[in-house]
């Protein structure tokens, strides 16, 4: 299924979450730009792996689609309609959340038949009989023995848990479910067990993916696309394979060096990237990631790149665009 | 539950103890909280049961009898804890104090605890505006001294049982606001509120559904707190002469008809003195006690 041949279920256009910070009590609040002009589009059933280092607004964007943030600018489109527009309800049966943390995402003084049972008591669907039917129906489907609905989230394991999440976020059949990093709480031996759970239930139901993640090999093994965040801005979009294979922005190769070997004497990748993520309240000029860009010159410091759209997608460097004078420096 | 055990370790992990479960061992396991539950729990039957337990009418004078000591100093098993100077059965007075120190600590806690929780979480939720003016209004009610304006109060309105309660509701809800504020700060953060939220959850219904049954065992315990402040400051207005008014028997007056005579008959004073220290520590070690059960940093 290529992009152009479905309309995206899901689409972002130029959003920008702009938060005012006050430094002190009597210092002037500042802009911090959460989210830069970011457009993204998600065609139906596709799974888009979002990802980048912690801070760089993957999870303000996706607060924003669950409707919990408003966009300072930009718009958001479900199925061509504007979320603002729409209430909070019918927003709610199309997009759902899975959270990292299921330690936290489910109420403790709640049994786990209420926790899952919630949507449809809020929504209003049916009578008793009917939740009881669907709580069974949709713990079944997750891979939950119905016992567990009597049960509290301290009793179980935090797999079980994050699967009882899953069975809340899917009961009222949602379009789209925005995956908030929902693995990178779970031992490594469960996560494995939960990404294919969320793969099959993919297939099962149609659904649409955000996949957010700063573990590249997750993003791998579910995605079809992928998006590298940095500082607020989509600095490259690409399909799954390009991506892994010819990383385009500096970003994004230096991202792919610093998965972890499982060889134990190779010690820790060296990224090159060296100092600090830089404070996204002062931002650095130009291109935001010359600071820590191997390959940058003077142009990267004073003019900011466009995006390009390359064979696979979408890229902003410089290095990459025609018109620039970088452009041969790639080539030499 | 036993009937459905296969080999898939999924089906067989949830054995451990239901949150109700663990809640009674802990508070089976800690004696200040059942000791003070307990002598609660005798003061609040003697309370209730008060017309059927107390020996004599708590409001008929004697003047024969005036000033009997109790058994133990020599008097008789007619007067157990002796009689005061107008020959009132002083066990039969203390049986119905119990009723007022406990109803004015009862209704005092409820008044202040709606306000200061309904403010506190209010600011907690929402933060922003509303949280600076909660903020400034818990800011100026710490400024005011409590007995000096219950004092103020109840002398310009003349005291009465009804009035005492009344000012005593109205100026104890600052500690129920500053807990409630931080402890709705607190839970509002959590994942469960981000999810009810997405789900579409009213804002009534995340308050009271999700964020109030997590804030709930805090909430337990400042009542208690506050329970023990108004008993107390309710027996030192009337010490004063500005709470409860006589011939209602309160411990406080008690305390206060006793004075005169404290060098000499020092029992006039202690009786009524030693009980509601025995009152005010039952319900500290109670609340101690469900903070300690209930706390987060002892659950597993």
């Amino acid at each position: 299924m290529s992009p152009e041949t479905s309309a995206p279920v899901l689409e972002l256009r130029n959003v920008t979450k702009t938060y005012r910070v006050k430094q002190g009590i009597f210092g002037k609040a500042k802009p911090l730009t959460a989210v830069n002009d970011v457009s993204l589009s998600l065609p139906r059933g596709e799974v888009l792996g979002l990802v980048g280092e912690s801070g760089c607004g993957k999870s303000t964007l996706a607060k924003i689609l669950l409707g919990l943030e408003t966009p300072t600018s930009g718009q958001v489109l479900i199925d061509g309609k504007e979320i603002l527009a729409q209430d909070r309800l019918s927003l709610a049966r199309r997009i759902q959340p899975i959270f990292q943390d299921p330690y936290s995402s489910l109420n403790p003084r709640k049994s786990i038949f209420d926790i899952v049972s919630l949507p449809l008591r809020v929504h209003g669907v049916g009578d008793p009989q009917e939740w009881d039917r669907k709580v069974r129906e949709i713990l079944d489907i997750v891979g939950l023995p119905a016992r567990v609905m009597n049960t509290y989230p301290s009793q179980m394991s935090g797999g079980q848990r994050q699967r009882v999440a899953i069975a809340r976020a899917l009961i009222m059949k949602p379009e789209i479910v925005i995956c908030d990093e929902p693995t990178s709480a779970l031992d490594v031996s469960v996560q494995s067990q939960i990404l294919n759970l969320l793969g099959d239930l993919r297939r099962e139901f149609g659904l649409t993916y955000l996949f957010i993640s700063h573990d590249l090999a997750v993003v791998e093994h579910l995605a079809t696309r992928v998006a590298v965040m940095y500082l607020g801005r989509i600095v490259e979009e690409s399909d799954v394979a390009g991506l892994f294979d010819e990383a385009g922005h500096p970003y994004t190769q230096a991202l792919l060096k610093s998965v972890l070997t499982p060889e134990p004497g190779l010690g820790v990748p060296d990224t090159q990237l060296g100092m600090a993520y830089p404070n996204p309240i002062a931002p650095p000029s130009g291109c935001q990631f010359h600071p820590r860009c191997p390959v940058a010159t003077d142009h990267c410091k004073r003019v900011a790149p466009r995006p390009v759209e390359t064979a696979r997608g979408r890229v902003e460097c410089h290095l990459f665009d025609p018109q620039s004078p970088m452009h041969d420096a790639k080539v030499a | 539950m036993a009937t459905t055990e296969t080999n898939d370790p999924l089906l067989q992990e949830i054995t451990g103890p239901t949150p109700a479960q663990m809640l009674r061992k802990r508070v089976f396991g800690h004696q200040g909280l059942l000791i003070g539950a307990g002598v609660l729990g005798v003061l609040l039957f003697v309370a209730i049961f008060a017309p059927l337990l107390a020996p004599h009418d708590p409001y008929a004078q004697s003047l024969m009898s005036r000033m009997e000591p109790p058994v133990f100093l020599g008097g008789s098993w007619e007067h157990p804890l002796g009689t005061d100077h107008l020959g009132r059965d002083y066990l039969s007075r203390l049986i119905y104090g119990a009723r007022v120190s406990l109803m004015i600590g009862a209704i005092a806690a409820l008044i202040s605890g709606v306000i200061g929780t309904a403010m506190g979480v209010a600011a907690g939720y929402f933060g922003g505006r509303v949280d600076m003016v909660v903020t400034f209004l818990i800011n100026v009610r710490l400024a005011m001294p409590v007995v000096l304006v219950a004092l103020a109060v109840v002398a310009i309105l003349g005291g009465s049982l009804q009035v005492v309660i009344v000012v005593l509701g109205l100026l104890l809800w600052d500690r129920f606001a500053v807990v409630m504020r931080a402890s709705t700060l607190q839970v509002r953060g959590r994942e469960y509120v981000a999810a009810a939220r997405a789900i579409g959850a009213s804002t009534p219904r995340v308050i009271l559904s999700e964020i109030m049954p997590n804030i709930a065992n805090n909430l337990i315990v400042v009542v208690t707190l506050e329970m023990a402040h108004a008993i107390l400051l309710e027996a030192a207005l009337s010490f004063l002469g500005l709470g409860v008014q006589p011939p209602t028997p309160s411990w406080g007056l008690m305390v206060s008809e006793g004075k005169n005579m404290m060098l000499f008959e020092p029992w006039m004073v202690l009786i009524p003195g030693a009980v509601l220290f025995l009152l005010v520590l039952a319900i500290n070690l109670m609340g101690d006690g469900l903070r300690d059960v209930t706390a987060p940093e002892n659950r597993s």
